[in-house]
C-alpha cells in the first residue's frame, strides 16, 4: 500500500519571531525552515514501515502546500527516504483553504493511509489533518502514537486520558499523528540527500479553494518581570512566596 | 439559534474542562443573545448532567447510543452536525484537548464553519467576529477573524474561570440512528489508568530535567508532587532517554500546559520546553546554572541543587501540613 505523508514547511523551533506591515505578517526574513517537527515524526515512521519486510507499505510520498520556496524542505524530506514528492503549487493559507487543496489532489490516489502531523508549530491550529479527513470523507483517528502493519492489517494506538486504546482500522483512513509514533526523527544520509535529487517532485495545480479566517494582528507577549531570586539556605522564603505572594498552594 | 457544547466525561463524571466550556459558552451567549445547549455523548447520571446547568447551560441533550462508546470521530463528528443543525448552532465549541482536536476540524469542514482554535479568551462579536490564541507555540498571539455563518471553537485547558449560574436546565434524550456497522474504527484493547490526576488537568506541577541525573533521583519529585496533589512531568531529553514516560514530556512536541504552578527541578529550559509551560501562572526554576534561560522565564528560582533543595522544600511542605 501506497502512505502519504503531509508535510508543513514552518520556521524552525528556535525562531524568534517577528511581524512586519503594523505588525499584520509574519516576518520571514532570515527564518530558518523546516519540516514540520510531527510531521517529520510520522515520516520516520512511514520509511521505518516501509522497510519492515512483514508490512505492506510500499511506497512513500509526502505532499504539501506550498510556493517553490517549500522545495528545499521537500527534498530534504526526499533525503530521509520518501519515493516521490507533490507539492501543490500555492501560498499556504488558512488550514480549511490547506486541507481542501490536499483533499483536492488526495481524492484521485489510491491511498493505504494518510499521516498528519497533530499541529504545526506556527499557527498550531491542531486542523488540517481532521479538515482533510473530513473532505475526503474517510474516518481518522486523532493522537495516535502508533501505527503496526501486519500484512495489509493496520493497527494504530491512540493516547487517551490516562492510557492508550488499540484500534483496527481498515484502510483507507487517515492517521493524526503526535510524539511517540516515532521518537527520533531520522536525520538524511549523504546517500539519502544524493539519491533525493533525483526523485520525482510533481507540481500540481489545484483550482481555488475557499479561506475562512484571516489574520487580523500579532503581537508579543508582555516582558515578563525579572525572576525573584531566594537563597538556596532559604528555602522556606520559597514556600512563603508561593503562598502568601503567588497564593498558589 | 443557539451556542452548542460539547461536554465531556471521564467515567460517567464530568471533566472540568465541560465546565469551563459551558461557563465560556454562557458568556458567548450572552453576546449573542441566545442560549447554550449543552451536548452529552456518554452514560451519564441526571444529577450529573443537572450540574451543566449550575454553569449556565439552558438546555441538555444527552445521547447514550451503545456504539458511541468509545470516539468515533466520523460519526461522532455525525451526530454532532445532526445537534448543530436542529438547535441552529451558530458556535459550537469544545476543548482544545484529544478529543476537540479529533472533532473540531472534522465538523468544520462538515458545516462549512471557520474553526477557531486553541483560543484563549473570550471572541469579539461586533462589526466582525474575532477570536485571540497564541501561536508559534506560545512566542505571539493573533488576533483572527472568522468569516462565515457558523463558527467552531476550541478552549485552551484552564484558561477561562468557572461561572455558576443557577440555570434549571431541560435535559432531553437524543436518539440517533447509529449502528455498528457505521463505526469504522474498532476498538480492541484499552489500557489506562483510572482515578490518576491528569497532567493536562492539574492545577500544579512537579517537573524534572536532567539535572536530576539519573531516573532513580525521582523520589522527590514524585512525593513533592503527591503532597500538592500535583502531576509529574519531565522535559524531553528525559522522555528520550526513558527516564520517565512519553506522556510527561511537556514542551513544543510534547504537552502543552497550563497549571497554576510549575515547578521545574534541573531543567535549563530550552526555547521548546518553555513553549510547552509558557501558559502556567507560577513558574518556580531550581537550577545549578544561574545563567540557564529558565530563570528569564521564571518568576521565583533558586539557583541550587535540587538534590538538596527538593528534600527541603519537601520537609516543609509536610511541616505547613497543606
Amino acid at each position: 500500500m501506497r502512505v502519504f505523508v503531509c508535510l508543513g514547511n514552518v520556521p524552525d523551533t528556535t525562531t524568534k519571531v517577528k511581524f512586519t506591515e503594523n505588525n499584520s505578517v509574519f516576518d520571514n526574513t532570515g527564518v530558518q525552515w523546516v519540516i514540520n517537527p510531527w510531521d517529520e515524526l510520522a515520516l520516520t515512521r512511514a520509511m521505518e514501515l516501509k522497510e519492515d519486510s512483514g508490512s505492506s507499505v510500499e511506497k512513500v510520498t509526502v505532499i504539501t502546500v506550498g510556493t517553490k520556496s517549500a522545495e528545499p524542505t521537500i527534498r530534504k524530506a526526499l533525503a530521509i527516504g520518501a519515493d516521490d514528492a507533490i507539492r501543490i503549487n500555492a501560498e499556504p493559507t488558512d488550514a480549511y483553504d490547506v486541507a481542501a487543496k490536499l483533499a483536492g489532489v488526495l481524492k484521485n490516489e489510491d491511498i493505504g493511509f494518510v499521516m498528519c502531523g497533530i499541529e504545526s508549530c506556527d499557527y498550531n491550529g491542531s486542523a488540517v489533518g481532521g479538515m482533510l479527513s473530513e473532505f475526503l470523507n474517510l474516518p481518522s483517528v486523532s493522537s495516535v502514537s502508533g501505527i503496526e502493519v501486519k500484512g495489509e492489517k493496520v493497527s494504530v494506538s491512540r493516547t487517551i486520558d490516562g492510557g492508550k486504546e488499540i484500534i483496527s482500522i481498515d484502510t483507507p483512513f487517515v492517521a493524526i499523528v503526535q510524539k511517540g509514533i516515532s521518537i527520533e526523527p531520522r536525520i538524511p544520509a549523504m546517500r539519502g540527500i544524493m539519491m533525493a535529487r533525483k526523485k520525482p517532485l510533481n507540481v500540481v495545480e489545484v483550482p481555488d479553494t475557499e479561506v475562512l479566517t484571516s489574520h487580523k494582528s500579532f503581537e508579543l507577549p508582555q516582558p515578563k518581570p525579572p525572576c525573584k531570586i531566594v537563597n538556596p539556605e532559604n528555602v522556606k522564603e520559597l514556600f512563603d512566596l508561593l503562598q502568601n505572594e503567588a497564593k498558589v498552594l | 439559534m443557539a451556542v452548542l457544547v460539547f461536554t465531556e466525561n471521564w467515567d460517567g463524571k464530568f471533566k472540568k474542562l465541560s465546565f469551563e466550556l459551558v461557563s465560556y459558552a454562557q458568556k458567548v451567549a450572552e453576546k449573542l443573545n441566545v442560549p447554550v445547549v449543552a451536548l452529552s455523548i456518554g452514560e451519564v447520571a441526571e444529577d450529573e448532567l443537572k450540574k451543566l446547568g449550575d454553569y449556565g447551560a439552558d438546555k441538555i441533550l444527552s445521547v447514550t447510543n451503545e456504539y458511541l462508546k468509545t470516539l468515533d470521530n466520523q460519526m461522532y463528528t455525525k451526530v454532532i452536525s445532526e445537534v448543530a443543525q436542529k438547535e441552529n448552532a451558530k458556535v459550537i465549541l469544545f476543548s482544545h484537548n484529544n478529543t476537540g482536536k479529533a472533532l473540531a476540524p472534522r465538523l468544520s469542514v462538515k458545516l462549512k464553519a471557520a474553526l477557531g482554535s486553541g483560543l484563549i479568551d473570550l471572541p469579539s462579536v461586533a462589526d466582525l467576529f474575532t477570536v485571540h490564541k497564541k501561536v508559534f507555540t506560545g512566542k505571539a498571539f493573533v488576533t483572527m477573524e472568522l468569516n462565515s455563518d457558523i463558527k467552531v471553537l476550541t478552549l485552551s485547558q484552564n484558561s477561562f474561570k468557572l461561572i455558576s449560574s443557577d440555570n434549571n436546565a431541560t435535559i432531553e434524550e437524543y436518539l440517533t440512528d447509529i449502528q455498528e456497522s457505521d463505526i469504522k474504527t474498532k476498538v480492541t484493547s484499552t489500557d489506562k489508568e483510572t482515578g490518576k490526576l491528569l497532567l493536562t488537568d492539574a492545577e500544579i506541577v512537579v517537573s524534572g530535567g536532567r539535572g536530576m541525573k539519573s531516573p532513580d533521583n525521582w523520589g522527590p519529585i514524585e512525593e513533592l508532587a503527591e503532597l500538592l496533589g500535583a502531576a509529574t512531568a519531565c522535559s524531553r531529553p528525559v522522555s528520550d532517554e526513558g527516564w520517565r514516560p512519553h506522556e510527561e514530556h511537556t514542551g513544543q512536541t510534547g504537552k502543552i500546559i497550563a497549571p497554576n504552578l510549575y515547578i521545574a527541578a534541573g531543567i535549563s529550559g530550552a526555547i521548546q520546553h518553555l513553549a510547552g509551560i509558557s501558559s502556567a501562572k507560577y513558574l518556580v526554576a531550581i537550577n545549578t546554572d544561574p545563567d540557564a534561560p529558565i530563570f528569564e522565564a521564571a518568576d521565583y528560582g533558586i539557583v541550587g541543587d535540587v538534590h538538596k533543595i527538593l528534600p527541603e522544600l519537601i520537609s516543609i511542605v509536610k511541616e505547613s501540613k497543606l
